[in-house]
């Protein structure tokens, strides 16, 4: 077996005993409880309370279980929720654009389409809402992949498939694919998923920055890209859409 | 915000809701450049009853001008008008030399005028008043309220007689006030929130005298009615002193107008706290034989007004809202979506949300919320399910009661309004609509509306055809239901619907 950590073996077992029975415990319990110094259980209780995992009663002295175990386990957004919170903003994106506009998040090994706002042309268009993306390919998965370790290591692990001559499928090319997303903030594809489609994709972030999803739009090439480069009117405005969805799930400004 | 606007000039406009007031800003192409809302309280001094406090919300009016001024970065100069659009029939009261309102204002939703209605119907019944004014006796129409208040405030009437005391539903508070109120205040309704009243005839768009000698409402209380679509007067200080106040439209009626259903036989649905289906009628009112209302769509300035057929549905978002905090089976509105689809069908089970009676098609008092077909079987999420199906299934029984009276059969569904962001429930009214559903670009709908008028009062929009080509399909949901699933499914909500009629006895 794998060597352990005893301090954090402490510090669960110090969470767990909080949990059970009396919700309120001095110091002294604690440590006697545990079997520990009272020195060595303060210094686990403080690191513990800095963490939010636990709180101190300041009449009483005594510890309790801390907001932030709660938010844990709810910090879950519900994809709905983030189609109702982004639906202003992609109208707008889509109108100002003149693309049409996709909201993903990571399903499984690929990325999931959650809202799909129609190009504003008076075409015929079928909505993709419930459709799946590849990872390693498109500019939703890139960001995905970018910010989320989890999507990360799927698009690792997953065969990167060729779809065009331009799909990058080697690890080391997809990894420097990735730290360019980073660096610039926002993710890319011409023509590496579909001929003649390029897209352009920003990360949406929830109010403890965690990435949740991704927003971008797509369109022909030749509208999306002038003299060979992506349309910096276009960045421009799909990193203001992901930035307006990301302040209104509670993100701080960035 | 983004950035990519243009620098304006800009409209404004109010949305006085029944949950919260709002303000937005457009620029010319219709584009949101700012937003701001405000929740105001819900007061249920008893079961049925439902108030408002009108000087919070008149404070919060201020407020979310202020904000959406203020994040749109821009000053009263680059703002060219003021629209307004207002929760529908909520009554107020209020003195004309103080500005104090005499009582909460009662609220559409609230029943406390039923036994009343009942009273005033006399032999002939709910449909006394409906040749002139297009509506049914109902308590939810602002004219019963307004005797309400005159017979239960304490030397009210003796007042109102003497001419001291203002009626006025949300659109005439929110002009008075922001025209100077007791300082020279302008004291006007448009013909959209006059004809939500009960005393406005739809034929001469004029104030009813032997209606309201019948309900026994002195004229002297009334404002003047206007149309959706002129100036009123400007505003007398804040952050928008002098611009013009140029519309005001009911807030189905505004999303109407917001949808560019400028043309006869466009219709479009709104999906908010309750759900209202308007089509436009052209320059005539069409009687309903088969449960609807006749109203007034808009009118712009001295130009014909435009009628309209409406059905109207009291709960269907607020289902989802008594979901989540009365029954805590989801934690978000949005959720109901999740849980929902987590089955494949509502398991057999039927929900009817007659939580204060029926309304269209049915108008009926005295029935209240059933779940029908429950089984051991039946989980939360099929409850969950049951409850967007509910609000499909009314869109059909109102959808299929306006082809009856209008003729005109629906060829797609326009829709706005909050429950629009529910991919499933689109998809479900699609299926049993069996026709396809569409959403514009703009679900702020309501507001575009009132800023759309307004544009138009003081010129920024040339006509309704620059508006129309403003329009833009942001999605669309095309029908997949077998035919006979559909039919059966029909034929159970409607046993269901029959299952919540005669529940309320009369009390007396
Ligand atoms: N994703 C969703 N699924 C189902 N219902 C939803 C969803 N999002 C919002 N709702 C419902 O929509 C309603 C809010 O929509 P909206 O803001 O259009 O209401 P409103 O009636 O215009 O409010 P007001 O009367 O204050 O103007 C709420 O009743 C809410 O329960
Ligand atoms: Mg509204």
């Amino acid at each position: 077996m794998a060597r352990t950590i005893q301090s954090l073996e402490r510090a669960a077992a110090m969470l767990r005993l909080l949990a059970g029975g009396e919700r309120r415990l001095g110091l002294s319990d604690i440590a006697s409880s545990l079997g520990l110094a009272k020195g060595t259980a303060h210094g686990i209780l403080r690191t513990l309370q800095q963490e939010g995992f636990v709180e101190q009663d300041e009449a009483s002295g005594r510890y309790q279980l801390g907001a932030e175990l709660l938010r844990l386990g709810n910090s879950y957004l519900d994809v709905h929720e983030l189609r109702a919170r982004a639906l202003v903003w992609t109208d707008d994106l889509a109108r100002s654009s003149g693309e049409s506009v996709y909201l993903g998040v990571l399903h499984q090994q690929g990325v999931l389409i959650v809202h799909h706002v129609f190009r504003p042309d008076d075409s015929r268009q079928v909505l993709e809402v419930g459709a799946m993306q590849p990872l390693h390919s498109t500019a939703l998965g890139k960001v995905l992949s970018a910010y989320d370790p989890v999507a990360h290591s799927e698009a690792a692990e997953a065969a990167r498939e060729a779809f065009t001559p331009r799909t990058v499928t080697s690890m080391a090319g997809f990894e420097s694919v990735l730290d360019l997303t980073r660096a610039r903030g926002w993710g890319s594809d011409v023509e590496e998923t579909w001929e003649g489609v390029a897209s352009i994709a920003a990360p949406i972030h929830n109010r403890r920055r965690m990435p949740v999803g991704a927003v971008g739009v797509t369109g022909a090439v030749e509208r999306v890209c002038k003299e060979g480069e992506l349309r910096s009117d276009l960045v421009a405005a799909v990193r203001d859409c992901a930035r307006a969805v990301s302040r209104d799930l509670g993100a701080s400004r960035f | 915000m983004t950035d990519t606007h243009s620098t304006g000039p800009f409209i404004a406009a109010i949305d006085q809701g029944t949950t919260s007031s709002r303000c937005i800003v457009f620029d010319r192409d219709g584009r949101i450049v700012s937003v701001d809302q405000k929740e105001h309280e819900q007061i249920f001094p008893k079961p049925g009853w439902v108030e408002h406090n009108a000087t919070e919300i008149w404070e919060n009016v201020q407020e979310v001008v202020a904000g959406a001024i203020s994040k749109a970065k821009i000053t009263s100069a680059d703002v060219k008008a003021i629209g307004i659009t207002n929760q529908r029939e909520t009554t107020l009261l209020w003195d004309k030399n103080t500005g104090e309102p005499v009582h909460n204002a009662i609220v559409w939703q609230d029943t406390r005028t039923d036994a009343l209605c009942r009273e005033l119907g006399r032999n002939v019944g709910q449909d006394r008043f409906r040749r002139e004014t297009g509506l049914p006796l109902a308590s939810y129409f602002a004219g019963p309220k307004i005797r309400w208040l005159l017979d239960n405030v304490e030397g009210l009437r003796e007042r109102a007689e003497a001419g001291e005391i203002l009626f006025g539903t949300m659109d005439s508070w929110v002009i008075w006030n922001l025209t100077g109120g007791p300082n020279g205040g302008v004291h006007v309704t448009d013909v959209t929130n006059a004809s939500r009243t009960l005393l406005m005839n739809l034929h001469n768009l004029d104030w009813d005298e032997r209606i309201l000698s019948s309900m026994e409402i002195p004229a002297a209380v009334l404002p003047e009615i206007r149309s959706s679509a002129e100036v009123y007067g400007t505003t007398a200080d804040g952050v928008l002193a002098g611009v013009p106040v140029a519309s005001a439209l009911g807030d189905q009626q505004a999303a109407l107008f917001g949808q560019t259903c400028f043309s006869e036989g466009e219709a479009k649905s709104t999906y908010g706290t309750g759900t209202f289906l308007l089509m436009n009628t052209g320059d005539k009112p069409v009687n309903s034989y088969n449960g609807l209302l006749t109203t007034v769509g808009y009118r712009i300035g001295d130009q014909k007004p435009v009628y309209a057929l409406e059905g109207s549905i009291a709960v269907t978002g607020s289902l989802v809202q008594w979901m989540r905090d009365q029954m805590g089976l989801i934690n978000s509105a949005a959720e109901i979506e999740t849980l929902a689809s987590s089955v494949e069908d509502n398991g057999g089970a039927y929900f009817v949300p007659a939580f204060s009676g029926l309304f269209a098609p049915y108008w009926r008092d005295d029935a209240r919320g059933v779940i029908a077909g429950l089984t051991r079987y039946v989980t939360k999420a099929h409850i969950a399910r049951a409850v967007l199906e509910a609000t499909a299934w009314q869109t059909r029984e109102i959808v299929d009661a306006m082809t009856k009276d209008s003729g005109v059969e629906l060829t797609a569904l326009k829709v706005d309004g909050g429950m629009t962001s529910n991919n499933l429930l689109m998809q479900t009214l699609s299926d049993v609509l069996d026709a396809p559903v569409v959403r514009p670009m703009v679900a702020e709908t309501t507001c575009l509306g009132a800023a759309y008028a307004a544009g138009l009062a003081v010129g920024f929009w040339p006509d309704t055809d620059a508006l129309r080509a403003n329009w833009r399909r942001a999605a669309e949901w095309t029908p997949r239901m077998d035919a006979d699933v559909r039919d059966r499914e029909y034929k159970n909500w409607l046993k269901a619907v029959q299952r919540t009629m005669g529940w309320i006895e009369d009390e007396e």
